[in-house]
């Protein structure tokens, strides 16, 4: 059923009850041309493009859970593509041009609000650095603007620019980036995918792959076995585990973040601004709630659970922002489980077993890759070579040194 | 203002002390002792907020944190507080308080035309909408949806209060004095446990003083005061009473305590609030339970209340929630609601049960008051206050019930969040009708209705019990588990959830305006797990936590998929338990505190000297020294740098990371550590090493001196002056354990100045006088040595990073002022002056050393023009990864100079280089500038920057592309050392 005011006022004259489930629940079939391991928000929208882009529907998305509930229900919402790198710049931009047709594409309003993205720098060396980035981001032809302090200070009034230990000297501001309902962008793409024909199994465990000569001919799951012709992972945060299922290694580390949200307050922040002398970024939904984040707690882990040193941290950071959030309360945190790659860049690339795709490594990036990451991962899965925009997140980066570094920090997962 | 609704007697409340209070600019009076929601109860103020979505008129609902309705901005100006629920705040003189969410007025609120629209307004649907055309969304549909949603306004200004943390330790953590907590505490108190007992509640004793419980024949708020005298008098017994603990996490409770929410200002030096950490062996969770709605019709209407509520606002707050009351209920306790509202001389109009049968001494309860059995509410009329209700009995008729206040009682809810915040999830039992938490952590036992033991007999025992178990397991002497005599209490109950059939919008969850058809709708749309359906309804997201909306929820859902509810589950409750002030989590650590200011010991001189300081990290530098007259900070740099290039200046290095080495080993481990070879350094000589990271870039450079054969000292950029350390450390004690060698920071042990320039050496001569030969000869460049003047040690390392003849002087770090005044004076007759860290940064960028705009992490060694320094004779750290085949590339963006074709052009750092006439794209950018200054000695701007295939292209120019700045200015790649390139100064 399409959605529209239209056919809301039409359901509502009847009480809502024509309404049909927004995706089929589906029961796992024998066999399918793609299986892809993990519904959350990368892997429903690489069924969903490789269904719309590629013809191919015959596939299924086997989630554990129930679809949406890992990171792209755990994350802080925000979308962007400011980055620094060649090698990253092409897939967050192509995310970004996805994110701004998503709406009318999906006919399913995930609210993306481009409302911006503000990265504050507080010394010379880091305003020379955003300059350096927002001068590769337009050369690809991303909007950047630099901001001096007074820029900064028209934007955003409230923020501690008198008594700040690091007082604000400007900003890296993208105005196309902004925030997406995060949940709702699982929907629309499970809902977008299952119309198109792709089965979404819920509840649906896989507890290992079936591989034969060297080629992956399937999944084991918990509802029985499944036959495949390509089989592709998309489970980030459990993302060495499933490979270990397929006897290989990724040079990925599982770590917690957190995030939190206040109560529902009056609108006080317009956009999104990231603190540049601590780890600290905040936006406001439409709800009400402030929606913020920091560092993550730093230590292997696959509980999705976190601990109060980090609470604090992430509250310093903010207090040094704008103390004037101090009396607005934290009402929930959370914790999701993010692949800490060795690089801080994904890894979308063929597993070491024919007909296996991997993607995976997003650190706690992933959110606002999803459509991009979906529509390089489906061209890969579906034709065999990487898309132009995708073509640097290869597996064996680590061996031949071609490493998408943004930050400089070298192997040390913890520290992307 | 009279109190109407105030009982004549009974109740907690100092009626001796009137309080005065206003509500939306009204002023009222209360008395010591009442919370704001009592007390406007007391004053017959029945209205007192507006929901999320619909804006419909709410009052009082509950008594304590579960409240959905009652929020109110608390405070006014920079103290204002929103969202703050008038349930939880203790009344204090001068209290003002303002409704929320509402326009123009609380009474009338144009908002609520939403009403109106509710057949649009249902979950999820901005799902469906608001897509066309899509520039709409940013420029009118989100603007106004946002200006609508929120509920109170934050001041906008910064938080004038401050916060405080504190560690607490103890055996016991007793979380809860309701009768479970006051038992465990007295018991393992008596017993010598270390107990802390932290009760949210300005009184401690819970229930106990909601109730018309006896305990030993005493009532049991009495009792509950003097368990609270003997706890006091237990010198191992800490009571942290305004104490909530929110969060349990790995190996500590957090708590917050509120130190002055009860006044009107924290007193002078007190903070706002604490957060506690609280590191307990056990831990006995004594939450009690939170009372269960009923979904009917109406249910939201300012009047319909929580039966426990009523008991509360009755028995402890003696305030009339109406006067003429109903009760509606699934269980045994709201017949005890209907018999102490009578008591109070409240009327009650009917007790209205789901059940068919009920106890007979249950039933005696409530006299001759009328009874419906096997009856429900279906629907509850009213705008502002509650009129009436209409119940269906058993034969199915509907009865029209003149009504002001409604009580309702739809079972318990054990409050076990607590014990689930490390993941395991709490279990529905059908026996209990609640959720238990059955797999509480390892060191968390739960006492009392938290533990779905519902009765004070039952509460008093596991308290005891469980206080009994921590004296035995911590070692203390048993004494005899007391014995508590109470009543014997009914406590049946009939799970009921939703009553059917109703004309009006029934409520599941009452801030975020989640009706019974909102989950309906989500079944239907295939939103069927739990956590489908909290996200696509908003249902239990609300700021009481979904604690008097969740549970039935997921049961209405249960019911519409013919799941039981074990089988839907539930969602997984996360810290924190009651919502937390960002300020209190921040503590100290805000504004100029954020993080700690770091001077050096010249700090004071600097001063004197009219420093301009910048950050550097933690530390505060010294920049520039302003003379009188010069107007531009490029003026005193470009007199600094002219200075020290023809005569002498003296620079506070002392920020940089200085790293002792002793052990015969050293030498050894540095050759594993720096890409050169350190090992065969002679005494009294210093070299200049660049260090890898594991994966093959560089982490960073520095000279080492070696002072002794087992003494040698490292310098670091101040940049990574811990990381290199901890870099060390980690390689000495995992993977070279067996190297005989200790190190220690020493940065703040050594104050250390550059004395640099052709006169440099005349300084220091005239400094020390005899105690030192510094001729060429007796001191060449790279030498270094200890000497004393006096008692005084005093470190001589010939280093320079400015390319001029200079030495670096190092004394004890008590002694910087007083060495950086020695060599002003020293050098008075010579032309000294201070320079800062820009005169510095011109300096090493003429000389082209790199620093760390270059040394970024994302550079190897021959980038950086240092590749050759690379030994080929030993293994060190990174040497592996550097020879990855993108590592030995030789077209990387390596290190070049750069100038201006236009003498008079500014470079900037950041601009990227693409060749000239072809517009700038991924594939023509070709590297970027990392360094820019102004050069006094060769009269223009000049930069470093990082270039592919950079050494080969001298002479080329390019253009240096910054569109976010100035625009373009064409450059000439240049070798990078634009002073002095055969370093025949530093040697002179």
């Amino acid at each position: 059923m399409r959605y529209s005011l239209l056919s809301l006022l039409a359901n509502a004259v009847s009480g809502h009850k024509a309404w049909k489930p927004q995706w089929r629940d589906a029961a796992p079939q024998s066999a399918y041309d793609v299986v892809i391991v993990g519904g959350g928000g990368h892997g429903l929208a690489t069924a969903y493009y490789l269904a719309k882009e590629h013809g191919i529907t015959n596939v299924a998305v086997l989630e554990k859970g129930w679809i949406g509930g890992g990171n792209v229900g755990r994350n802080t919402t925000i979308i962007r593509s400011n980055y620094l790198l060649h090698g990253n710049i092409p897939l967050y931009e192509l995310s970004m041009q996805l994110w701004e047709k998503l709406e009318q594409d999906l006919n399913y309003n995930a609210m993306i609000s481009q409302r911006g993205v503000l990265n504050l720098f507080h010394s010379d060396g880091q305003r020379d650095a955003y300059a350096r980035r927002g001068n590769a981001m337009r050369i690809h032809g991303v909007d950047a603007e630099l901001l001096d302090r007074e820029g900064v200070r028209k934007l955003y009034p409230f923020l501690n620019f008198d008594a700040a230990r690091f007082p604000i000297q400007g900003g890296l501001l993208q105005r196309r980036g902004g925030t997406a309902r995060h949940d709702a962008v699982a929907w629309g793409y499970a809902r977008g995918a299952s119309d198109r024909g792709v089965d979404i199994v819920q509840n649906c465990e896989v507890t290992g792959f079936t591989i034969a000569d060297g080629r992956v001919t399937g999944v084991r799951t918990s509802r029985g076995e499944i036959r495949a012709r390509k089989v592709a992972i998309a489970v980030a945060g459990s993302s060495s585990r499933v490979a270990a299922m397929a006897s290989f290694r990724l040079p990925i580390e599982s770590h917690v973040l957190q995030a939190f949200v206040s109560e529902g307050l009056k609108p006080i922040i317009p956009g999104v601004i990231t603190f540049g002398a601590g780890h600290f970024y905040i936006s406001q939904s439409d709800k009400g709630g402030l929606v913020f984040g920091g560092d993550i707690d730093g230590y292997n882990s696959y509980a999705q659970r976190g601990n109060l040193p980090c609470v604090e941290d992430v509250c310093e950071g903010g207090m040094a922002l704008m103390p004037a959030i101090g009396r607005a309360r934290v009402l929930r945190s959370w914790a999701g489980l993010v692949d800490m790659s060795m690089d801080g860049s994904p890894i979308i690339d063929r597993a070491p077993v024919d007909g296996l795709f991997v993607n995976a490594g997003w650190c706690y990036g992933g959110f606002k890759a999803t459509p991009g990451s979906g529509f390089v991962f489906a061209h890969l899965i579906a034709r065999d070579a990487p898309h132009p925009a995708a073509t640097r997140f290869r597996l064996d980066r680590f061996r031949t040194g071609n490493i998408i570094d943004e930050k400089g920090q070298g192997a040390q997962p913890n520290l992307h | 203002m009279t109190q109407a609704q105030r009982l004549a007697a009974g109740g907690l409340v100092d009626r001796s002390t009137p309080v005065s209070f206003s509500f939306d600019g009204k002023p009222f009076t209360g008395f010591a002792g009442d919370t704001l929601a009592s007390a406007l109860l007391a004053n017959g103020v029945r209205l007192v907020g507006r929901s999320f979505k619909y804006h419909r008129p709410r009052g009082i609902f509950s008594a304590g944190p579960e409240e959905p309705n009652a929020l109110v901005e608390l405070r006014a100006g920079a103290r204002r507080e929103p969202n703050t629920k008038a349930t939880c705040v203790e009344l204090y003189d001068g209290l003002s308080a303002e409704s929320q969410n509402r326009w123009p007025s609380l009474a009338f609120d144009l908002h609520a035309v939403n009403q109106f629209a509710s057949p649009l307004l249902v979950a999820g649907f901005y799902y469906k909408t608001f897509m066309w055309p899509s520039a709409f969304w940013e420029r009118l549909y989100e603007p106004a949806i946002r200006r609508a949603a929120g509920l109170g306004r934050l001041s906008g200004e910064s938080d004038p209060d401050s916060y405080e943390k504190a560690t607490a330790f103890c055996d016991l953590l007793v979380i809860g004095a309701g009768p479970a907590g006051l038992a465990a505490a007295l018991v393992a108190g008596r017993a010598g446990v270390r107990v802390i007992l932290a009760e949210s509640d300005f009184v401690l004793g819970g229930r106990l003083n909601c109730e018309t419980h006896e305990i030993d024949g005493a009532p049991g708020s009495a009792w509950a005061r003097q368990a609270e005298d003997e706890l006091a008098t237990l010198p191992n017994v800490r009571i942290m009473r305004r104490t909530s603990v929110f969060g349990v996490y790995d190996g500590e409770c957090g708590a917050i305590e509120r130190v002055a929410d009860h006044m009107p200002a924290p007193p002078e030096h007190a903070p706002r609030q604490r957060l506690w950490k609280i590191v307990a062996r056990q831990t006995i969770l004594a939450t009690g339970a939170v009372e269960r709605s009923i979904v009917f019709g109406g249910n939201d209407r300012p009047g319909v209340m929580l039966g426990s509520a009523m008991r509360t606002y009755v028995n402890r707050f003696a305030a009339a929630p109406g006067r003429r009351i109903a009760v509606f209920t699934t269980g045994d306790d709201g017949w005890r609601t209907a018999r102490d509202l009578r008591t109070a001389g409240l009327s009650v109009e009917c007790v209205v049960d789901t059940r068919h049968t009920i106890a007979p001494d249950v039933l005696s309860l409530t006299g001759d008051t009328a009874v419906y059995l096997g009856s429900h509410v279906v629907d509850a009329f009213g705008g502002h206050g509650l009129r009436s209700i209409d119940i269906r009995d058993a034969g199915g008729i509907r009865k029209r019930v003149a009504v002001d206040a409604l009580a309702v009682s739809g079972g318990w809810n054990p409050d076990v969040a607590l014990a689930t915040h490390l993941g395991a999830s709490p279990t529905w039992s059908d026996a209990k009708a609640a959720f238990l938490a059955t797999e509480p952590p390892r060191s968390m036992a739960l006492a009392g209705a938290a533990a779905g033991h519902w009765t004070l007999a039952e509460a008093l025992h596991d308290g005891g019990t469980l206080g009994m178990d921590a004296a035995t397991r911590y070692g203390h002497p048993q004494l005899a588990q007391p014995r508590f005599r109470t009543s014997d209490e009914a406590t049946e109950v009939q799970a009921c959830w939703h009553v059917g059939g109703a004309r009006s919008k029934a409520f599941v969850d009452l801030q975020n305006d989640v009706t019974d058809r909102d989950i309906a709708l989500a079944a239907r749309e295939g939103f069927r797990s739990v956590e489908h359906l909290k996200r696509y309804t908003t249902l239990g997201m609300a700021t009481d936590q979904g604690r008097t909306s969740n549970v039935g929820g997921l049961a209405i859902m249960a019911e519409l998929t013919g799941r039981t509810i074990a089988e839907t589950g539930t969602t997984r409750a996360r810290p924190p338990h009651i919502p937390v002030a960002i300020g209190a989590f921040a503590g100290l650590h805000r504004d100029t505190h954020f993080k700690p200011t770091r001077l050096t010991s010249g700090h004071q001189w600097a001063t004197g000297q009219g420093a301009t300081f910048v950050d550097a990290g933690q530390w505060l530098r010294a920049q520039w020294f302003a003379r009188p007259g010069e107007t531009d900070w490029l003026q005193s740099v470009t007199r600094e740098v002219r200075t020290v290039r023809s005569a002498v200046g003296v620079c506070d290095v002392s920020t940089l990371g200085k790293i002792a080495l002793t052990g015969p080993d050293v030498g050894t481990f540095l050759d594993r550590i720096y890409i050169n070879t350190f090992s065969t350094l002679d005494v009294g000589k210093v070299r200049y090493g660049v260090m890898l990271r594991e994966d093959g870039f560089v982490m960073d450079d520095g000279t080492t001196a070696r002072l002794a054969p087992d003494h040698w000292m490292m310098s670091t950029t101040t940049a990574n002056a811990a990381k290199v350390m901890q870099h060390l450390e980690f390689c000495h004690q995992v993977l070279w354990p067996e190297l005989d060698v200790q190190m220690v920071s020493v940065t703040e042990q050594w104050a250390q100045y550059a004395v640099a320039g052709p006169r440099s050496r005349a300084l220091l001569q005239q400094l020390l006088g005899t105690v030192a030969d510094l001729s060429n000869e007796a001191f060449p460049y790279l030498a270094c040595r200890e000497f004393r003047c006096g008692s005084l040690p005093v470190r001589l390392y010939r280093i320079s990073f400015s390319g001029e003849l200079a030495y670096e002087i190092a004394v004890p770090a008590n002694y910087g002022d007083a060495l950086a005044q020695a060599l002003i004076d020293a050098g008075r007759d010579l032309g000294v002056a201070p320079y800062g860290t820009e005169a510095l940064s011109v300096m090493r960028i003429e000389k082209g050393h790199v620093a760390g705009n270059e040394i970024n992490g994302q550079t190897i060694a021959s980038d950086l023009g240092l590749g050759r320094m690379m030994s080929t004779r030993k293994d060190y750290v990174g040497r592996v990864m550097a020879a990855r085949p993108a590592l030995v590339d030789s077209k990387r963006p390596s290190l070049v100079g750069l100038k201006p074709v236009d003498p008079a052009a500014r470079l900037r750092a950041g601009a990227h280089f693409v060749a000239r006439g072809v517009p700038a794209s991924p594939e023509t950018d070709d590297g970027y500038m990392t360094s820019t200054a102004f050069s006094p000695t060769l009269g223009h701007w000049i930069g470093l920057g990082l270039l592919a295939d950079g050494p080969r292209r001298t002479g080329e120019r390019l253009r240096a592309y910054d569109p976010v700045r100035a625009g373009d200015v064409d450059v000439e790649v240049v070798p990078p050392v634009f002073v002095d390139p055969k370093g025949e100064r530093l040697r002179a």
